[in-house]
């Protein structure tokens, strides 16, 4: 039962946290929301369009951020064997993979005034369409065996793999972008921004991150009252099975 | 299934060299005694790779230009093909277990298991890419960085592999779920094969590429059987 | 002022693409918060449903 001490303490500490990590995120992305797109002036090529960078860069900055947070979980897990660990990497994952899902579309309806084309194989944008198949391999892996225990220790494993294989994958996807195509293509999100578009994008990256946070913390409580209600299910049907009390009660309480 | 000819690895001799070559030669031998199955993915391999004519015309210069690529691919999609028999049959009639509880550690066991795989399915694809790339009429100024990238490359397709190949075990549809676990990993092998080919027909040189290949190729060395064993032993657990 | 409100929402003629772009990260976000949230108050009710049933056993586990 020693496992369950730490989730309790977890619970106990998330529902104080929640509430505030809730309205500060509000507030934030309210904020990010003024500034983007009333605050912030259009850009002297790209005119109004460039406000698209303002939910794009920061769901990038947040797919990223995510696997990373998944991998260092996952170590955590596979060293420490923390079932909370677990529980954070697992849910970890599908708000990762919606969040780049946001900056592959987003990038696509940023790139269709800026290049003409829904889709161009430009560096930043199809690296992270190999990461949302990381995510998704991730989550398959996961979900893909009958113990529960298996498919997390599976997970962690794959993260980690993963972590270590994603330096590569960018920097041979960066080396083949510039190979094929001329280096003047505009790029999404270039390093040059000025500063008052550095603000509201700072502040709309960092609501991001705390809605992530929001959304981690909301996941988790919920993944560990599914446990315990496995738990409780299964000993209540050992306890119906050993006193013979009928099968009827026992197949009531999984209904 | 057939008589694993020497699964039992002598408990007293710890020769680490001895249990390497035993489990090497004793993959060897199962998947030339089943034969069929290298031939098999070669078949895949050829007639894939035959199939791209027929999709975008039998223009020449179509084909030299999208030549390399294709056989890149076309290796990447064969290797991904005889992975799930790389621990599965282990897997399933339990030698695998033993192999486990063996002396000698299961990272060495699992980089002899890989070799072996790498002997049957893909050392074959780079021997024949070449036949490929003439038939596809690719510059023939390319074909020694195709050999040479291929010879570097595929040993890391046979590594990245053989982690999802472990991390599959036991899992439903394991097949379709290896693909999706492998195929985002084999990206950086692609990239840099069909690059090396391309430097070299366009005069560039493929030695980075090569080298950057080689470099894959020893970095995934130690950490793949690592990253593979740590799989199975939680498969078997 | 229903002329700024309009040339607002005409996003310099890129509205075509702002919008969406907005409107996918909220449905994507939105989404979130609402699966998250499901999951959350369903697993809370089963949870309360069954301790009521067993207070004695559910302190236990």
């Amino acid at each position: 039962m020693h496992r369950f001490a730490n989730p309790t303490r977890f619970m106990r500490a998330s529902a104080l946290v929640l509430p505030w990590l809730a309205v500060a995120t509000a507030l934030l992305l309210g904020a990010g929301l003024l500034l983007a797109l009333f605050v912030a002036p259009p850009d002297y090529q790209q005119g109004e369009s460039v406000r698209i960078m303002y939910v794009h860069v920061p769901a990038a900055w947040l797919a990223s951020a995510a696997y990373l947070s998944l991998a260092v979980a996952s170590a955590i897990a596979l060293i420490w064997r923390h079932p909370l660990a677990d529980i954070a990497a697992q849910e970890a994952a599908p708000i990762g993979a919606v969040f780049t899902a946001i900056c592959l579309l987003s990038g696509s309806l940023w790139g269709k005034p800026m290049w003409g084309a829904w889709w161009v194989w430009d560096a930043r944008l199809t690296s992270m369409l190999v990461l949302f198949f990381l995510y998704l391999g991730y989550i398959a892996l996961v979900n893909a065996f009958d113990d529960e225990e298996r498919g997390a220790r599976a997970g962690a494993i794959l993260a980690l793999v993963g972590v270590v294989d994603l330096p590569i994958i960018k920097f041979s996807v960066d080396w083949w972008n510039t190979l094929h195509q001329p280096a003047s293509v505009f790029r999404l999100g270039g390093p040059t921004i000025a500063v008052s578009m550095l603000a509201p994008l700072l502040v709309m990256a960092l609501g991001f991150t705390l809605f992530f946070a929001t959304v981690l913390l909301l996941r988790m409580r919920a993944a560990i009252l599914a446990r315990k209600l496995r738990a409780l299910r299964r000993a209540e049907a050992e306890a119906a099975g050993r006193f013979a009390a009928g099968p009827r009660d026992a197949a009531g309480s999984v209904l | 299934m057939v008589e694993p000819p020497s699964m039992h690895l002598p408990a007293s001799s710890p020769s680490l060299g001895r249990a390497f070559c035993l489990v090497a030669g004793r993959d060897l031998r199962l998947s030339l005694r089943q034969g069929g199955d290298a031939a098999m993915v070669l078949a895949f391999f050829i007639l894939a790779v035959i199939l791209f004519p027929f999709g975008v015309g039998p223009e020449p210069a179509v084909l030299a230009r999208i030549g390399s690529g294709v056989i890149w691919v076309t290796a990447l999609l064969s290797a991904l093909l005889s992975l799930d028999r790389l621990f599965l049959a282990d897997f399933e009639d339990g030698s695998l277990e033993a192999l486990a509880l063996a002396p000698a550690p299961l990272e060495l066991v699992v980089l002899a298991k890989i070799l072996a795989h790498w002997l049957v399915s893909g050392l074959p694809l780079a021997i024949l890419a070449p036949l490929l790339a003439l038939i596809l009429g690719v510059d023939a100024a390319g074909y020694p960085a195709l050999v040479a990238a291929m010879a570097l490359g595929t040993p890391s397709l046979s590594l990245i592999g053989a982690i999802g190949a472990a991390l599959s075990l036991g899992a439903r549809r394991s097949g379709v779920l290896l693909s999706l676990l492998v195929l985002p990993l084999y990206i950086p092998v692609l990239i840099l094969g069909a690059g090396a080919v391309e430097a070299a027909i366009s005069g560039l040189g493929a030695r980075p590429h090569l080298l950057i290949l080689a470099a894959i190729a020893a970095a995934a060395l130690p950490l793949a059987p690592l990253a593979a064993a740590a799989a199975i032993r939680q498969a078997l657990a | 002022m229903e002329e700024r409100i309009v040339e607002f929402l005409r996003m310099g003629g890129y509205a075509a693409f702002v919008w969406p772009a907005y409107a996918v990260t909220a449905a994507g976000m939105a989404g979130l918060l609402w699966h998250s949230l499901r999951a959350y108050r369903r697993a809370r009710r089963a949870v309360a449903a069954l301790q009521a049933r067993r207070p004695g056993r559910a302190d236990r586990a």
